[in-house]
């Protein structure tokens, strides 16, 4: 066994690496499992206008080139790799990398969450071939064309506002009979001619030969299905928390996110934090995300320090 | 020297075939976000393996038809294509992806 090290960080969002910079500013040397996709969510959007500080908006990817920079300026390491396991049994936790083990008296689980899809193999054949999950990259291949567009939030309504611009028409395809969108987003897209809804539908299945032809739809009432011809389907039906790490170790709720305690970021196991959107379903925002990094930064370093003493 | 090959659909054809080492094409635009994380990746990929892989990237903005031909639907779409074999793409990855992950993908052609 390797020797513990006082903080590991699994994650490298904006919560895993605002952790790292406070962590490694308090001397924990902290060691930041950054993974495959390093940055998070935030690598795959463009402008980000609504983080302080940058009054004229900036990258998502450069926001987060940024927060790396400035934790391995204190001091930061960093791991790009994939975590393939963690074991949160007992103080030194243990995190395994490429068939590495390393250990941490503390550890910070910001492991964030993760497009949701709709789990079909017609969807997954498809995908980069008409299923997109970003309008802003793909509905410029469609030109001229019919598009679909399923979820019924504000992300489905923005891709579906977005996609007006390439399409003949947009069908927003939701399971239920309303929106989960904001009024000011449900008004806009109501208000595109565009823009039509099919209630009470499920994709079944997206049908196409090397590209996306038509997709199936249940209705989810009379079980009657239909096809609708579009050349591409956008999937935006929301996000689910990474936990296939923890979610055997650490207590979750019923939608599968790390519990914390009330104001703070300690988890079921003691010793043992989660930031960002592993534990928050209900901001999911980057300074949100940032905030709790902080926090559990702090938490991790008391909760060091009174163990120290305690053994003293 | 600039390291990454700019292509259109005028040099697509001729750059492939004439190419002794495997290229690997970054078909982007300039509104993509995701195109833009990984396209500094794509700079540091083809400073450090200058000798055993080709970089080139194409606007599928001002050369759509080459994007047309290949069928490509969503970007970035990292296409990699071997010598000798006249066009067909041996690789086809689509979406951004980490300079790990990355490596870990193109590490067949490499070798």
């Amino acid at each position: 066994m390797t020797d513990a090290v006082p903080l590991v960080i699994v994650g490298s969002g904006p919560a895993g690496l605002t952790a790292a910079v406070y962590a490694a500013r308090a001397n924990l040397r902290p060691i930041v499992i950054e993974g495959l996709e390093a940055g998070g969510q935030l690598m795959l959007t463009t402008d980000v206008e609504n983080y302080p500080g940058f009054p004229d908006g900036i990258l998502g990817p450069e926001l987060m080139t940024k927060f790396r920079e400035q934790a391995a300026r204190f001091g930061a390491e960093f791991v790009t790799a994939d975590a393939d396991r963690l074991d949160l049994g007992a103080s030194p936790f243990g995190v395994w990398v490429d068939g590495r083990e390393c250990r941490g008296e503390a550890m910070i689980v910001s492991t964030g969450a993760t497009a949701r899809m709709l789990g079909l193999d017609s969807e997954r054949q498809l995908l980069g071939r008409g299923v997109s999950t970003c309008a802003t990259c793909d509905g410029f291949f469609f030109r001229g064309q019919p598009l679909a567009v399923v979820g019924g939030g504000d992300s489905a309504l923005e891709e579906a506002l977005f996609l007006t611009k390439f399409a003949t028409e947009v069908t927003i395809i939701h399971r239920r009979d309303e929106l989960r969108a904001s009024a000011i987003m449900a008004d806009r897209a109501a208000a595109n001619p565009k823009i039509s809804f099919r209630w009470n539908a499920v994709v079944e299945e997206v049908l196409g030969n090397g590209s996306v032809e038509a997709v199936r739809l249940r209705d989810t009432k009379t079980d009657e299905r239909s096809e609708l011809d579009v050349g591409a389907l956008f999937v935006a039906i929301g996000h689910d928390p990474n936990t296939a790490l923890v979610h055997d170790q650490l207590e979750l709720d019923e939608g599968g996110y790390v519990v914390t305690a009330g104001d703070s970021t300690a988890t079921s196991v003691d010793g043992v934090f989660a930031a960002g959107d592993v534990q928050d379903h209900v901001f999911r925002q980057a300074v949100t995300a940032a905030g709790s990094g902080c926090m559990a930064a702090m938490e991790a370093e008391r909760w060091l320090a009174a163990r120290e003493h305690a053994a003293r | 020297m600039s390291e990454i090959t700019k292509l259109t659909d005028a040099t697509f054809d001729e750059t492939i075939s004439g190419s002794e080492q495997p290229v690997v094409v970054d078909f982007w635009a300039e509104w993509c976000g995701p195109c833009k994380m990984i396209a500094p990746v794509l700079e540091e990929l083809a400073k450090e393996n200058g000798g055993k892989l080709r970089i080139a990237k194409l606007n599928v903005d001002e050369n759509p038809n080459t994007a047309m031909r290949y069928n490509v639907m969503s970007i970035p779409t990292l296409l990699v294509f071997k010598p000798g074999e006249s066009g067909q793409e041996a690789r086809r990855l689509v979406g951004a992806k980490g300079k790990a992950q990355l490596l870990q993908e193109l590490a067949d052609f490499v070798a």
